[in-house]
């Protein structure tokens, strides 16, 4: 490292020190858009179904932490997702096929077709006990849901053009169906369309060919909210099918309408990426009468909102542009407190990325394949800011595509560089890679075992002899690698009663320990040595979002959906002396309102003293030898020392070293002592690869 | 505001109604349905929405439906009799009616009275009053008489009161009219006298009855075409005395047909009543719908073809007789707001110069409806004392009455000692009635005009258009521009054709009379004199908003236009009008109008008149652009939007006509240069705006092809 003053090196020698960082911006990773969601009152869960077919959960209870997801498949383009039997969840899509999802195992239960060719829209009747399909045929079948599966009940009567929306009377009496052209009104019983309502096509005078009713939602007055792609909100009364009021509310499509249980309110979103919230309000200040009022519009997004919820406090909108927006009600937060701060959600809250230190590279997963780039070097030195020359610029190694038409659900590349191991939802992938000077050579390995089929976690040894594999069934794999071959060691099973899956794993660096948790019990410690259970970690109410054992002490380090961090010695089954105090004084207030979860916890191999964690936002070194900060600390100090005398600054450190240099930022570890690896994905960089918004003039009309 | 929808009819068929029309239009349990029962022996079942008939049923022939067809809400039957004693009920699946349950009674049944909610119930001619069960579980049972001999039940109501079940009927023996009330958890009939008050003659035509709160509001339209109220208590005070009470009527709304037979009133809700009839003697008649707070006519209707005099409110559905058809009329009436009521608002208030409401205080006006009630009771209280007490003439009847013989001097004198009294609630009505009394006598007395009375009645503040409709066009007949500004900013709803007639005389009249008049000049500030050689060059540039249309390649037109700039500013620099017609103008500029009825109006403007104001409103929109908050100077001034509203108004209305003028033609290009330029510049920012994110794109590939690098960082 570069000469520096006296005065530095002796705080440096102290402190944190300095590092070279690689920073990494050729990850380019564009989440998928948003195409469903669907809230869960009961769980206070949300369920997001994105345009490649993945869904995702979402514990809006835990900070909105991403506890589960499903991976996508090519075929099955979600159109629509409900909740259903309290916590059901079901989705149809344009393969004709209804999905129930599994929550406890993380997969798919089963999958229907409904013959009625693609399915545009479902929904869930009031009492959760029928799930109605609409399909492109012009067809709505009605399903039974039976606890282990739905059966076909009966069709209603077919109508003449694709099915694409619709909602229950909240009596379960009658159902909308929006079509092209018109909505249906249909009595259940029996199945027959009682109304037909014709949408107007015109659109500010000019007849579009079509309009197309993208949402409708049926209140228990029986009035019917229509939203279409002629950029209307209309309103109609369903006991005689008249248009009671009409709302022009976009110049473009107005793609998902969600009413509030209480029905006092509801939200749509349209194709310029603008929320608009309506309220039903007292026309006069002491009349009991009431009408809906447009009131408050949201532009968080930029492109078409595909998808609305709303929750008893919040809006949730999703779209194209792959946000996830949760925008809380004022009016409805009682509390004044980070709770009520607008979220959005564009990353997943796990690693797609791993990285092998020994020989400097790094693996991304992609939905459906996997790059390897090993990181270039430099020579040169610098201070703090400085950007170094590079000697060698990083390599793309390896282009790895996965067949079939699933998803990738993880990956992993071992410590050592020469193994690569992902999983999707049916098959296992191990392969090995030879290094010979330049050239890679890539063998996969055959034959795999019966029983790893699917993984939702991989991990390696560090010293890269073991594989550690997470079943999607609670089970948890060891497996010895040899120079091109494996041999099964020892499978946990999952604690019987549960199927709970694994979704976090952590090895301590000497191999002996292994740290596994799910989304709701605590962590489960593993003696790999003796193949036992070692202990579990106490169940904690929010969920674990990373974890990591440290190495010669063996603490195991865990970080909440909360922002709570615990530290916990495995030899001594319980939480340290560090993790007791930072429990009684409690963390910085602005560290516990920081929106994203900690995905990644690394250690110095040099310092024990040290934790280095991330967020999206900012990295952190937990200097465990520091005081903590208070609340009148302050927390985040970006400046750089100036000519104080080191005693000031010594007085004011605290155990917190924070960077917001890097942002966002998906992955940070450390490679060696010196050097750190940051993986940045810029926002703008995933806007330019969306397709262009809808182009609004701003100047003269 | 209450509306009344498109009309239309429930048959194409007439009914078979006779001279009287209908016996009666009842509704039915389900929603959208009703009985129409006509006046010989058909009884039909309409779905009013689809105008189609559901069911229609007869009685044979020989026989005669005399009590409307009713619906049982808690059977779902109908029940309907004939020949006056023979009950029949019967259910959608039946076919014919004689072979439908038939019940004989003892006595004549006056009507069958059935509301949803509870049992229906039966009123004989002879004012007994049964519950269906118990009558038809014994049909001969002996029924008792309620009224007197030769008294006859004019008309009945049937309402719950609190869950229970209270019936009203009116019975008339010789000119007198009589309430009854019955309530069926007590069981005790109470009567009352109703007195009629100074209309002794007169004979009521309708009756319409509505709840409020602990009374019955009893409304009655009488054949001098006023309608009246009385408050029935429903809980007697002292129900052992109830033998002799006495209500009086209290003038509701005055006039609002002509006294002829055959007119029909209706209470819609609470402040709304529809009145059928002739609104004048030779008219024809009208379906009129009243707001009896405001005492304002909100919509009228005309029924060419006549009606039968009858009228019924169910729902939101009116339905009469017109002609031979049924028709129904939808009827509206959304909650009022006060800027529904006025409009277009007015501008450019300073909050603090103007402390009077330009409207009716609602606040006021509903302490009013609520003090009604009180003095009214305190009547009958002390009515029942002694009757024969005239009520004392109050001050406002005194004064109408003068206003009738006095002269203009002594009106004057009365009037300010009339105002100078407390006010009552009711001030703006009694004002109302004033400002009516004296223009009634100006219209008999061509040379009477109390000028400053009226001026003085207008400065209170508290009068309206509708509530002295006449007073503008008086002030138009006799040329009186200060009165007509002052109308124009003291009253919120004047009509558009009204205000264009203002306009026009404004436009018109010469400048020596106009200078012979006393205008209120605090709208224009001494603008004319106030021609400065170096602001003009700052408003060619604000004109144009810094884009010179010289430089401007693009355009060819622009020569032509160029040519004369000296002379259209020259033009346009010195006010065109004179100041006081310029007040006038302001006045209507500031007034409130509604486009689509405002342009028709302005079409008949002559032309020159046309290009007067144009340029006038051009001069002030060039002195708006003189400074930066685009204002005028003065206390009231023309805000910029009036300006531009009114510019847009009269080139729509007058396009062709003021392209032909000569005059004009320099004024219209100046205008058109304004709007190219407005449009240039947003083609221009559309421009910058499109380069910016172009930049904004090469920006972001210069950042895209730093995509890795190995930075030094310290943690602090």
């Amino acid at each position: 490292m570069g000469r520096r003053t006296s005065v530095l090196s002796s705080w440096n020698s102290a402190g944190m020190g300095e590092f070279k960082v690689h920073r990494v911006r050729f990850f380019n990773y564009v989440p998928s858009g948003i195409r469903c969601v669907a809230y869960n009152n009961q769980s206070n869960r949300l369920a997001v179904s994105r345009t490649d077919g993945t869904v995702e959960i979402y514990n809006l209870s835990a900070n909105y932490f991403q506890e589960k997801f499903f991976p996508g498949h090519e075929s099955r383009a979600t159109e629509a997702l409900c909740w259903a039997k309290g916590q059901r969840l079901f989705s149809a899509g344009l393969n004709g096929e209804i999905i129930e999802y599994d929550l406890q195992a993380l997969n798919i239960k089963y999958s229907m077709d409904a013959f009625g060719g693609p399915i545009w829209s479902m929904a869930a009747s009031p009492s959760g006990s029928q799930l109605l399909v609409g399909c492109e045929d012009g067809s709505l079948k009605l399903f039974q849901i039976n606890p282990d599966k739905i059966q076909f009940e009966r069709n209603f009567d077919r109508q003449k053009s694709r099915i694409l929306s619709l909602s229950w009377h909240p009596s379960g009496t009658h159902i909308a169906a929006g079509s092209i052209d018109c909505i249906s009104v249909f009595d259940v019983k029996s199945g027959s369309a009682i109304h037909k309502m014709l949408v107007d096509r015109q659109y500010m005078g000019v007849s579009k060919r079509k309009c197309i009713i993208w949402g409708v939602a049926f209140l228990s007055d029986g009035t019917v909210i229509s939203v279409d792609s002629a950029g209307k909100v209309q309103f109609w009364d369903s006991a005689t099918g008249t248009l009671v009021k009409t709302h022009l509310v976009a110049n473009a499509d107005v793609q998902s309408i969600a009413v509030s249980d209480q029905e006092d309110s509801f939200v749509v979103g349209t194709a310029e990426g603008t929320v608009f919230h309506f309220q039903l309000v007292s026309v006069t200040s002491s009349s009991s009468e009431k009408q809906w009022v447009r009131t408050k519009p949201f532009q968080h997004h930029t492109h078409d909102v595909r998808t609305v919820a709303h929750s008893p406090t919040a809006l949730i909108s999703g779209g194209t542009d792959t946000h996830l927006v949760i925008r809380p009600l004022m009016e409805k937060v009682e509390v004044k407190n980070y709770d009520a701060a607008l979220r959005k959600i564009t990353f997943p809250h796990r690693r797609l990325i791993s990285c092998s230190k020994k020989r400097q590279l790094l693996l991304f997963q992609f939905s459906h394949h996997l790059d390897l780039w090993r990181l270039g070097s430099t020579v040169a030195t610098g201070k703090h800011g400085d950007t170094l020359p590079l000697s060698k610029d990083a390599d793309h190694l390896l282009h790895l595509k996965t067949k079939g038409p699933e998803n990738i659900i993880c990956s992993c590349v071992s410590p050592c560089g020469s193994w690569i191991a992902y999983s999707t939802a049916s098959r296992f992938f191990l392969c090995r890679l030879n290094y010979e000077h330049d050239n890679i050579s890539l063998h996969r390995v055959s034959k795999m075992p019966a029983f790893l089929r699917s993984a939702v976690q991989i991990l390696f040894s560090e010293d890269s002899t073991k594989l550690f594999v997470a079943s999607n069934q609670g089970s948890l794999h060891i497996i010895r690698l040899l120079e091109g071959s494996f041999k099964h060691l020892h499978t946990f099973q999952a604690q019987s009663g549960t199927v709970e899956s694994m979704c976090l794993l952590a090895v301590s660096p000497d191999g002996n320990w292994l740290a596994a948790s799910g989304t709701s019990a605590g962590v489960h410690v593993y003696n790999v040595k003796h193949l036992k259970l070692h202990c579990t970690v106490p169940a904690y109410n929010f969920p674990v979002t990373a974890l990591a054992i440290a190495p010669k002490t063996n603490n195991l380090v865990i970080a909440h959906s909360d922002q709570q961090i615990f530290e916990y010695s495995i030899p001594d089954k319980q939480y340290t002396e560090w993790s007791r105090t930072i429990q009684k004084q409690g963390f910085h207030y602005l560290w516990l309102q920081r929106d994203t979860p900690i995905t990644h916890i690394s250690f110095h191999p040099k310092r024990p003293m040290h934790i280095l964690l991330h967020d999206a936002y900012m990295f952190c070194i937990i200097d465990k030898s520091l005081p903590l900060p208070n609340d009148k600390t302050l927390l985040y100090n970006p400046l750089p020392p100036t000519n104080e005398s080191d005693v000031i600054r010594r007085r004011t450190a605290h155990a917190f070293k924070i960077s917001k240099r890097y942002k966002p930022l998906l992955f940070m570890d450390l490679l060696d002592e010196r050097t750190l690896v940051a993986v940045e994905r810029p926002l703008d960089d995933i806007i330019a690869q969306l397709p262009p918004p809808i182009k609004k003039k701003k100047f003269g009309t | 505001m209450a509306a009344l929808e498109e009309e239309f009819t429930l048959s194409a068929v007439p009914l078979g109604a006779g001279p009287d029309g209908l016996l009666g239009v009842e509704q039915c349990d389900k929603t959208d349905q009703f009985l129409i029962t006509d006046s010989g022996r058909t009884v039909i079942l309409y779905k009013v929405s689809d105008q189609k008939p559901l069911g229609s049923w007869s009685v044979k022939q020989g026989q005669v439906i005399t009590c409307p067809a009713v619906c049982n809400f808690q059977t779902g039957e109908y029940i309907v009799v004939h020949d006056s004693k023979v009950l029949r009920l019967w259910t959608n699946e039946d076919v014919n009616l004689d072979k439908v349950f038939k019940a004989t009674l003892s006595a004549e049944v006056y009507r069958i009275l059935s509301i949803p909610g509870t049992e229906p119930l039966v009123l004989f001619k002879e004012g007994a009053v049964r519950g269906l069960e118990a009558l038809l579980a014994e049909p001969q049972q002996k029924i008792e008489t309620v009224i007197s001999d030769e008294e006859v039940i004019r008309w009945t109501k049937f309402f719950m009161v609190f869950r229970h079940p209270a019936l009203i009927f009116i019975t008339e023996k010789h000119g007198n009219y009589f309430a009854y009330v019955q309530k069926f958890n007590s069981s005790v009939v109470s009567k009352y006298t109703l007195l009629l008050g100074q209309e002794e003659k007169s004979v009521i035509q309708s009756f319409t009855a509505s709840l409020c709160r602990k009374f019955i509001s009893l409304m009655s339209l009488s054949s001098d075409g006023c309608i009246y109220e009385t408050l029935i208590p429903i809980h007697p005070s002292d129900p052992e005395k109830n033998q002799h009470q006495r209500v009086v009527r209290s003038v509701l709304l005055k006039t609002v047909v002509s006294g002829n037979a055959r007119n029909a009133l209706s209470v819609l809700d609470q402040d709304h009543v529809a009145v059928l009839g002739p609104p004048l003697p030779a008219s024809k008649e009208c379906l009129s719908i009243w707001n009896t707070k405001f005492q304002t006519l909100q919509i009228s209707k005309e029924l060419p073809q006549g009606t039968s005099g009858q009228l019924w409110y169910y729902g939101e559905h009116l339905f009469m007789l017109h002609g031979k058809i049924l028709t129904v009329i939808p009827y509206k009436c959304e909650m009022s707001s006060l800027a529904g009521a006025l409009g277009k608002l007015k501008h450019g208030q300073d909050p603090g110069t103007q402390t009077m409401p330009h409207f009716v205080n609602w606040q006021t006006s509903q302490g009013l409806g609520s003090q009604n009630s009180e003095p009214s009771k305190r009547i009958l209280r002390r009515r029942k004392i002694e009757a024969s007490v005239q009520p004392e003439v109050p001050a406002s009847q005194q004064l109408l009455s003068n206003i009738k013989k006095d002269s203009e001097k002594h009106i004057e004198i009365e009037l300010r000692k009339f105002l100078a009294i407390k006010r009552t609630p009711d001030f703006h009505t009694v004002i109302g009635d004033i400002v009516i009394g004296l223009l009634g006598r100006c219209k008999t007395e061509p040379s009477f005009y109390p000028r400053s009375s009226l001026m003085q009645l207008i400065q209170m503040h508290v009068l309206s258009y509708s509530l002295c409709p006449g007073l503008m066009e008086v002030a138009l007949e006799k040329t009186d521009v200060q009165m007509l500004q002052l109308c124009l900013q003291q009253f919120p709803d004047i009509p558009e054709a009204v205000t264009c007639a203002c306009l026009k005389m404004f436009l018109s009249i010469g400048d020596d009379s106009l200078q012979e008049t006393d205008v209120n000049m605090e709208s224009v500030s001494d603008y004319s004199d106030a021609v400065q050689e170096e602001k003009m060059e700052e408003q060619t540039g604000i004109l144009q908003n810094g884009f010179n249309p010289e430089e401007d390649n693009c355009d060819n037109c622009d020569k032509e236009l160029s040519e004369k700039p000296q002379n259209t500013i020259e033009e346009t620099t010195s006010c065109p009008v004179i100041p006081k017609r310029a007040a006038l103008l302001n006045a209507v500029l500031h007034s409130a109008y509604s486009e689509t009825f405002l342009l028709p109006h302005l079409k008949d403007i002559p032309a020159q008149h046309i290009t007067l104001f144009l340029q006038y409103l051009y001069f002030l929109y060039l002195k708006c652009s003189e400074n930066a908050t685009m204002t005028l100077p003065g206390i009231h001034p023309p805000t910029l939007n009036q300006i531009m509203d009114w510019i847009c108004l009269l080139l729509d209305a007058n396009f062709t006509v003021v392209v032909m003028i000569p005059e004009a033609k320099s004024l219209l290009l100046s205008l058109y240069k304004f709007v190219k330029s407005q449009i240039c510049i947003c083609s221009e920012l559309n421009k910058i705006e499109v380069s910016f994110r172009e930049l904004q794109k090469l920006n972001q590939e210069k950042n895209n092809r730093e995509l890795y690098s190995i930075e030094v960082l310290e943690l602090f």
